[in-house]
């Protein structure tokens, strides 16, 4: 008889016991799961928000003023354009997409408005309203979720229009909603702006941001215009979530040390916290299980030395060293770990599926990356639970065995 | 064959210590039957646990053949009872989780050397003791002669030479008993050592040897 078949037969012979001890660990085991697979998605949710948001970090002058994050690219002070180079040519990772941008206050017709010049593709890239507006773009790459475009194909009329704004000519405008109204210009007309005649391209969606107040042309336009060539105000950058939260905001300081970078701060913050207040939870959980089963399972395996002195004395009488006597406990922590850590990944991924959309308000899918931890975790607090007792069963009396019962 | 030297047994109690064997010295020789009598509490089953490799004395020497037993590394002293000590007990000591023939078979499988004739030996030692038919029940299942027959063949399976038996009639009836000691007589004229443990007189006289213990030393001699 193999060893591991001599311990499954006791374990099964005293099944009540093992149901127990195994409650404690399997419970904790399912807590731990059930917290980080909620975890894992929520902060999958909030990133992939975050992303969706659109830019997050901005690059200013080092004199520049944020009062107003969605402003804060109207300076007066410039940054070089070979910002971009920099950023580009850096292995900085977790930027999904860089809009330059140079804005200008210009007077049309009575009206007070501010020119923006863009490169058309990359700020479409950052604008989650226009994409899904438009229907031109979407994000093909990086972090962010990609644009959920509902009912749009690649229809001739599209492409063209794709064409046509990711290529914005010299002298086409795109208008923002306020300022097209205000100027009462449409789609076709034509506009007069700092002496030079544009084509107004497309009249762009309400963002209810400061973009439905300014013009946009290309930024190559708007730098001849104002003879600021190879400047610019600001740098917007769509940063992946998880890579703010990583640092990317002290990478890009530390490659742009005479530039000023800020993000959305509140957002990431609140993101940061959430993300700690879950790792804090679950190594507080972490702690909490690995006593409180570790203790379970301790307090059974000493029962069970004490309830098999008298077996524990015939195996040594018969020639079992004391090694065989501490693997047959130490095998028997291994298959308690083994069955607490797959019940209690089940239980936990079950317990987070159900409980997560309603918890954290995010859909949880199981992740089988969670088995092996959980399985791993749960298999090393029953051995080292099981060590000490394995040890006290070598040391039984072997008196044990002249005794009556 | 099996050489005692002085030996001494001390435990420590709450109240102070116990002396449970004082300086006994003692010789085995090689196929001999000897019984050890003595009241309850006089140190012969913690004499048969020495003889056994079970306990270290506090004192002296055993040897068997030139080797002390109590100079081998535990893992030695294991592999010497393995090969060639049996143990009887009273309370027969059964795995009961385990049926007849597991019971029996393993005595052979602690260390991994699992013999290859394995099976062959629990056959022939099942059907020695009569409990063929019964080798796939547990030991809930059958009576107590059946038990303590099952705990002979697990003892004998190994072929020991050495016989340790503490009082294997204690819980048996007459006939049981008489089975059980015929067994063991069979084994001495095979060139097996025995040495029994036993309150009844009757029993004793069956050995060609009897020694009787009184607080831990030795009174009295009988060839």
């Amino acid at each position: 008889m193999s060893l591991i078949k001599l311990v499954l037969r006791e374990l099964f012979q005293r099944s009540n016991q093992l149901f127990t001890s195994l409650l404690a660990i399997t419970l904790g085991i399912a807590v731990i799961v059930g917290i980080k697979n909620i975890t894992v998605y929520s902060e999958k949710a909030v990133s992939g928000e975050l992303d969706a948001l659109g830019a997050n970090i901005l690059i200013l002058p080092k004199s520049a003023s944020v009062q107003n994050y969605y402003s804060a690219d109207f300076q007066e002070e410039n940054i070089p354009e070979n910002y971009i180079k920099a950023l580009v040519g850096s292995d900085i990772k977790g930027i999904d997409n860089l809009s330059p941008k140079l804005s200008i206050p210009v007077d049309i017709g009575g009206y007070k408005a501010t020119l923006t010049g863009i490169l058309p593709k990359n700020e479409f890239k950052s604008k989650a309203v226009w994409q899904s507006t438009l229907g031109v773009f979407s994000r093909p790459e990086g972090c962010g979720v990609q644009a959920c475009i509902p009912g749009v194909t690649d229809s001739v009329k599209a492409l063209a229009r794709k064409r046509v704004i990711n290529d914005l000519s010299p002298n086409s405008v795109l208008a923002g909603a306020d300022i097209a109204g205000m100027l009462k210009v449409q789609e076709g007309d034509s506009l007069t702006v700092l002496g030079s005649r544009f084509l107004v391209e497309a009249v762009l969606p309400m963002s209810g941001t400061v973009d439905d107040s300014r013009l946009f042309a290309h930024l190559h336009t708007v730098q001849r215009l104002t003879g600021k060539d190879s400047l610019l105000n600001a740098i917007e950058i769509v940063g992946c979530c998880s890579a703010i939260s990583g640092g990317l905001i002290q990478k890009i300081n530390r490659l742009l040390p005479d530039a000023k970078v800020v993000t959305i701060r509140q957002i990431v913050q609140t993101q940061l916290n959430t993300t700690l207040l879950m790792k804090k939870l679950s190594l507080i959980m972490l702690i909490i299980i690995i006593l409180v089963g570790g203790a379970g399972i301790a307090n059974y395996m000493f029962a069970n030395v004490h309830e098999r002195r008298r077996e524990i004395g015939i195996l040594m009488a018969m020639g079992a060293i004391p090694s065989f006597i501490v693997r047959m406990f130490l095998l028997k922590g291994v298959i308690i770990g083994v069955a607490g850590g797959v019940i209690g990944y089940v239980a936990g991924t079950i317990m987070a599926v159900v409980l997560g959309p309603q918890l954290a308000g995010v859909p949880v899918k199981p992740m089988l990356s969670l088995a092996f931890y959980g399985i791993s975790l749960s298999i090393i607090i029953s051995l080292l639970a099981s060590i000490i007792p394995a040890y006290k069963a070598t040391r039984v009396d072997p008196s044990i065995i002249m005794q009556e019962d | 064959m099996l050489t005692l030297t002085n030996i001494g047994k001390r435990f420590k109690k709450k109240h102070g210590a116990v002396d449970a064997v004082h300086g006994l010295t003692m010789s085995v020789e090689k196929g001999e039957f000897i019984s050890i009598t003595g009241p309850s509490g006089s140190g012969k089953s913690t004499l048969l646990l020495m003889l056994g490799g079970m306990t270290t004395p506090t004192s002296g020497t055993v040897k068997w053949n030139d080797c002390s037993l109590y100079d081998m590394t535990p893992t030695e002293r294991a592999a010497w009872r393995e090969t060639t000590v049996g143990f009887i007990f009273q309370a027969f000591n059964l795995i009961p989780y385990l049926n007849v023939r597991e019971n029996v078979g393993l005595a052979l499988n602690l260390t991994g050397n699992h013999p290859a004739d394995a099976e062959k030996r629990i056959d022939a030692i099942l059907e020695k003791v009569g409990l063929t038919d019964r080798q796939d029940h547990l030991p809930n299942e059958l009576s107590i002669g059946q038990q303590q027959r099952v705990a002979l063949a697990r003892a004998l399976v190994k072929a020991p030479t050495l016989i340790l038996a503490d009082e294997p009639t204690g819980n048996l009836d007459r006939d049981t008993a008489a089975e059980v000691l015929t067994i063991l007589k069979e084994l001495n004229r095979d060139g097996k050592t025995v040495i029994l443990i036993t309150h009844d007189p009757s029993i004793a006289q069956m050995a060609k040897r009897t020694i009787r213990i009184v607080e831990g030393r030795i009174k009295q001699v009988n060839s």
